[in-house]
């Protein structure tokens, strides 16, 4: 990871550790966790399960400026609760009728790229990366001579969802940015789905996505410049999904000293 | 043709075979999600009694999905083994499950009948089975499975390493790797779900991986869990691929959803296949393939067909096995609350799931798992895994501290590894086994401490690394 080593004269492996945020050479006591590892994770998963349940407050969560700044606005999916929105995936999936009515009167037709903000599975996600992932999509896109769409937000969201709206407003390049299930490790992931011209009938097999958006995975700047490329492959191709493939892709450090060892 | 019964004086009729066969299952939330569970106990029950009497043939004869719209129908009934099936057809769903529980059924017995039998009637005998039904039955079964080394076998309990990364950090990867080896972990396989979905990310983590194996001379397999297409690509491209991995699902549409047809699947294992020849490995067989499923994931891309989500699970095992598998897992508790409200539910699903593969004659293993918005915890995952490794399980996911920090959900640890081998008095894969007493990472069947030479060589080389 990109945070350097810090020696720890009682724990020889911490410096390994930071190498990745996965919970490794933690010790066992038999065939058990330590007692400390035991209650990091019971600690953990309580963290989750109290992010899953949390609802948006898109003012209060984004900020007024953010929202005045980006003349964002908020409809919902025909979910109409958190309870709700958790077991009925189809309802996750499709804009509510005021929805539909009023995206289709204050957002442009056609835009070239389209970005939409969805909770998802974590408010928390959404809040950390998408005010600093808007602006760097946006340059990008004017960067480029494309029509931006007006962004919005959609409360109760499922990544189905990329349907109703393509049918609306007819993008080129619709994102939609929504929180990903908390992990034990961080309720800040978000991931970015992204579909070439979406219209009703589309599956995930049309759908590209970048997941993993968070501090430990990837950063903001390369989720930008990745969401962009994306995009731009898209519009060659003149479609979407398993056929689009990224090129590139970052590993950051090769392993050799590890595969030299013997 | 409809069925109907009086159950206590009430009255329950069910208008086609589709229909008992949902309202037949276990509670499930994703039925419900479908609109086609069970709208009572007493009709539940009522279906069961309905469908415990109906011959085995009927199933046969009646396709729940039609051939003419879905291929994988059209697969199941080419490799249905009528002469095999002939002895059976006679028999109902009722004394099918007593034939199968039968102490004369040993191993050898209910492996003939792989062919005999088709997904529909696994998934209907399985509806009729208790938690404990599932757990004996699907315990007499051994599906033994060849590719570097062996899984399968009797007092064997394999483990696949899952050391995945969120930016797919090779260097991390390789870590958590060497952590799960250092557990007497990774015999199933060493395999990474990759964070991003290209070539050039897939190809690096395949030669790592193979490096790592190659550098050590660890008798397993490594996989990048991938898109197929992702991976032959970087096949093409020179990455060595051991074992060709897919999603997989019980009907067309929902696999079209994946991005998949069988031609895709027939195409990609004749290329690694043809792949192994030309390397230099010491393969001891040619199972090549891998396969994850999960029960819901048809209702998910909406392409179930009114089916129920058990019985679609078993028409994924139809389409697994008419290719090879060396591995293949049910990932029972990643889908979500939707489908699988909560810890009862998810135990339920997999004891379902494995004993259906095992009578289908797939190596079946579990990822016995669970997410943050399911009514589910650790506790949950120790439960299942228990009872899993009771039914011989052929194997189970290794994640440092079950703690998924890609996909971000919670399956089993090396600790749990551990656990259920010494519970069960269980072994790693023979080849695996030799290899681990080789590096003294055990002794006299010991894991050892962190005191023996080559795991201080191990642990040395993991800390010139970071």
């Amino acid at each position: 990871m990109k945070t350097p080593a810090v020696s720890n004269a009682r724990d020889p492996l911490a410096a390994i550790r930071t190498r990745t945020p996965a919970r490794i050479f933690t010790g066992r006591s038999g065939s058990a966790y330590r007692t400390r590892t035991q209650l990091s994770l019971r600690s953990d998963h309580a963290a989750a399960r109290d992010a899953v349940q949390t609802d948006i407050d898109w003012a209060g969560d984004l900020g007024p400026d953010f929202l005045r700044a980006w003349d964002m606005f908020a409809v919902s999916s025909q979910a109409q609760s958190k309870a709700e929105y958790l077991m009925r995936p189809d309802l996750g999936r499709r804009l509510n009728a005021r929805a539909r009515a009023e995206i289709a009167s204050r957002c442009p037709v056609g835009a070239d790229l389209q970005i939409v903000i969805g909770d998802g599975l974590s408010v928390a996600a959404v809040i950390r990366q998408a005010p600093q992932l808007l602006p760097l999509l946006h340059a990008g896109a004017e960067k480029r001579g494309w029509r931006f769409g007006r962004p919005f937000a959609v409360r109760y969201c499922r990544v189905g969802v990329l349907n109703d709206i393509g049918e609306a407003l007819a993008p080129t390049v619709l994102v939609l940015l929504i929180g990903e299930r908390p992990g034990l490790l961080t309720a800040e992931s978000l991931s970015a789905y992204m579909a070439y011209r979406p219209h009703s009938g589309h599956t995930d097999a049309e759908r590209n996505l970048i997941s993993n958006i968070h501090a430990h995975g990837v950063d903001i700047e390369e989720a930008a410049d990745r969401i962009l490329c994306l995009a731009e492959l898209m519009r060659r191709a003149q479609l979407s999904g398993v056929a689009v493939k990224e090129e590139g892709g970052r590993l950051t450090q090769n392993a050799q000293p590890l595969l030299s060892d013997e | 043709m409809s069925y109907s019964i009086t159950v206590r004086s009430e009255r329950f009729s069910f208008a086609d075979l589709r229909e008992v066969f949902a309202k037949a299952n276990e509670d499930k939330s994703g039925d419900r999600l479908a609109g086609i569970a069970a709208g009572s106990e007493q009709e539940r029950v009522a279906a069961k009694l309905v469908l415990a009497d109906i011959p085995l043939a009927d199933i046969v004869a009646n396709p729940l999905i039609d051939p003419t719209q879905d291929e994988v129908s059209r697969l199941i009934l080419a490799t249905h083994d009528q002469a095999a099936f002939r002895p059976l057809a006679h028999l109902t769903v009722g004394e099918l499950r007593e034939y199968v529980l039968d102490e004369g059924q040993d191993s050898a017995r209910l492996g003939a009948l792989h062919w005999a039998i088709i997904p529909e009637v696994a998934a209907a005998v399985t509806k009729l089975m208790s938690n404990k039904d599932l757990v004996m039955a699907a315990s007499k079964i051994r599906n033994i499975t060849r590719c570097r080394n062996t899984m399968g076998q009797p007092g064997v309990l394999g483990i696949r390493v899952q050391p995945n990364h969120p930016a797919d950090d090779l260097g991390g990867i390789l870590l958590s790797a060497v952590d799960g080896l250092l557990f007497g972990c990774g015999d199933a396989v060493i395999g990474v779900n990759p964070a991003t979905e290209s070539v050039e990310t897939v190809s690096r983590i395949l030669h790592g991986l193979q490096r790592l194996i190659a550098a050590y001379d660890i008798p397993t397999q490594s996989c990048c869990l991938a898109h197929i297409s992702t991976q032959l690509d970087s096949l093409e491209r020179g990455a060595p691929v051991d074992l060709l991995f897919q999603s997989l699902a019980g009907t067309e549409a929902a696999n079209a959803s994946f991005g998949i047809n069988l031609d895709m699947l027939g195409e990609g294992r004749e290329r690694v296949l043809e792949h192994h020849r030309n390397r230099e490995v010491a393969w001891v067989g040619d199972a090549v393939m891998y396969f994850e499923t999960g029960q819901g994931s048809a209702l998910s891309a909406n392409a179930h067909h009114d089916v129920d989500q058990l019985t679609l699970e078993a028409r994924t095992y139809g389409v697994a096995r008419a290719f090879a598998p060396f591995l293949v897992n049910t990932v029972v508790g990643f889908i979500g609350p939707e489908y699988l409200y909560d810890e009862r539910q998810i135990v339920r699903a997999g004891l379902e799931d494995h004993f259906m593969g095992k009578l289908l004659g797939l190596p079946m293993g579990c990822d016995v798992c669970y997410t943050n918005h399911a009514q589910a915890d650790q506790n949950s995952a120790d439960n299942l895994l228990l009872l899993l490794t009771a039914a011989g399980c052929n194997y189970f996911m290794g994640v440092p501290c079950a703690d998924d920090v890609m996909l971000s959900y919670q399956s089993t640890s090396f600790h749990d590894a551990l656990s259920a081998r010494q519970l069960f008095g269980l072994r790693p894969a023979p080849e695996f086994l030799a290899w681990l007493e080789q590096m003294d990472i055990v002794r006299n069947g010991e894991l050892m401490a962190a005191d023996s030479p080559a795991r201080q060589r191990l642990e040395g080389a993991v800390k010139r690394i970071a």
